[in-house]
């Protein structure tokens, strides 16, 4: 049902972003995370709103963001902000999701180590982190739809969920046996150059 | 009184090296950032059963403010040596594996047409499916914890999947059901 498959420009618009876009953009995805979710909302806004990645390049880069040390979200603002605007980009999008964020926070942890409890909210974040689950859940199904198709990727789909889902397995282990595998798969073969 | 310059050097020091060493994301070291927290440089008070508690509960504020969840380094930092100290322990957890990321994407980019770029982007994708499926699982566990969250995890999940109705809409009135005290 997805039409855009062809992703004609090879990843990416035109010109690339302005500086100040790729700030006002990963705060803007920051913002929207309250309760959690926030690969989803990445999604949401760099591949479905912004159309600045292609679905592939967005998963591929979100693993990559994970296996490399630090916040797999602040990976993924290094990611998009190098690939437009090299270093600058990348200060930009890392200074967009967390400049506020660092704010908001320090205001609620000033108010609870003043009064000595978690402000107000629980319960609004009770219902907020229901839905940013429910979020993540309707991440991948939607990414699911376009890349689980034949018996090989739903199987590695299946073994990765288990091992790190239910099994908890570390992140690095289950890849150590996984990718392996993917990569055989996925290798290109005989094609012309 | 503790010496604030020593103080200073030591979150420079321990969000450093923590940053380098959270591989899988944030999470995974903050059972040793509350072991040198707590334990080692009482930064949560002398009180060992107060210091948890503290942790504890700036962990919780972490993870439902907007942002990355990382950013308990913030708190930290702040209980450790005031807004400087906030400053530089969020900081120094960023910068070292925000240079690393960006080498690595510098790599990656110049690949664009190699065959081991292609074959990671194609064969990934499964297995990034089933990690989002995984943490989203591990998510829901934590955070709903009765039937009701489960059936509003539920429609949300149908909701965002099948409509075009913005998430932003979606966690807002899951957020309203929740202030209600429906869940």
């Amino acid at each position: 049902m997805t039409p855009t498959s062809s992703t004609s420009e090879s990843g990416g618009p035109a010109s690339p972003p302005s500086l100040l876009a790729l700030a006002l953009t990963f705060n803007h995805i920051a913002l929207a995370s309250f309760g959690g979710g926030l690969s989803a909302w990445s999604r949401e806004v760099v591949v479905v709103e912004k159309k600045w990645m292609s679905d592939e390049e967005f998963l591929s880069a979100l693993t990559m963001c994970r296996i490399l040390p630090g916040a797999n979200q602040i990976n993924m603002a290094v990611f998009v902000g190098t690939k437009f605007r090299g270093i600058p980009g990348a200060v930009a999008a890392v200074f967009g999701m967390t400049f506020v964020p660092v704010l908001i926070i320090l205001a609620m942890g000033i108010a609870y180590f003043k009064y000595h409890h978690i402000p107000a909210l629980q319960s609004i974040l009770k219902g907020a982190a229901a839905a940013a689950v429910a979020l993540t859940f309707s991440m991948s199904i939607k990414t699911g739809q376009k890349c689980l198709r034949g018996p090989v990727p739903v199987i590695l789909f299946a073994a990765t969920f288990v091992m790190n889902g239910i099994l908890r397995w570390p992140l690095l282990g289950v890849l150590a046996i996984l990718a392996p595998m993917a990569l055989l798969w996925a290798w290109p073969r005989e094609k012309k150059p | 009184m503790k010496d604030e310059g020593l103080n200073l050097i030591h979150i420079l020091l321990l969000f450093s090296s923590l940053s380098l060493l959270s591989i899988g994301g944030g999470n995974s070291v903050i059972p040793e950032m509350h072991k040198k927290a707590v334990d080692t440089y009482r930064w949560m008070g002398d009180n060992k059963k107060q210091g948890d508690k503290q942790f504890a509960d700036i962990f919780a504020i972490s993870q439902a403010a907007p942002g990355p969840s990382i950013l308990i380094v913030t708190l930290v930092g702040y209980k450790a040596a005031g807004i400087v100290g906030a400053i530089l322990a969020t900081v120094a957890m960023i910068f070292p594996a925000a240079v690393l990321v960006y080498l690595v994407t510098s790599i990656w980019q110049r690949a664009e047409k190699s065959p081991i770029r292609h074959a990671i982007e194609k064969g990934f994708a499964p297995l990034t499916v089933g990690l989002v499926l995984a943490s989203g699982y591990v998510m829901g566990r934590a955070a709903d914890h009765d039937w009701q969250a489960y059936i509003l995890t539920g429609i949300c999940t149908a909701i965002c999947t099948f409509t075009k109705v913005n998430p932003l809409i979606v966690v807002g009135v899951a957020g309203f059901i929740g202030w209600l005290g429906w869940v």
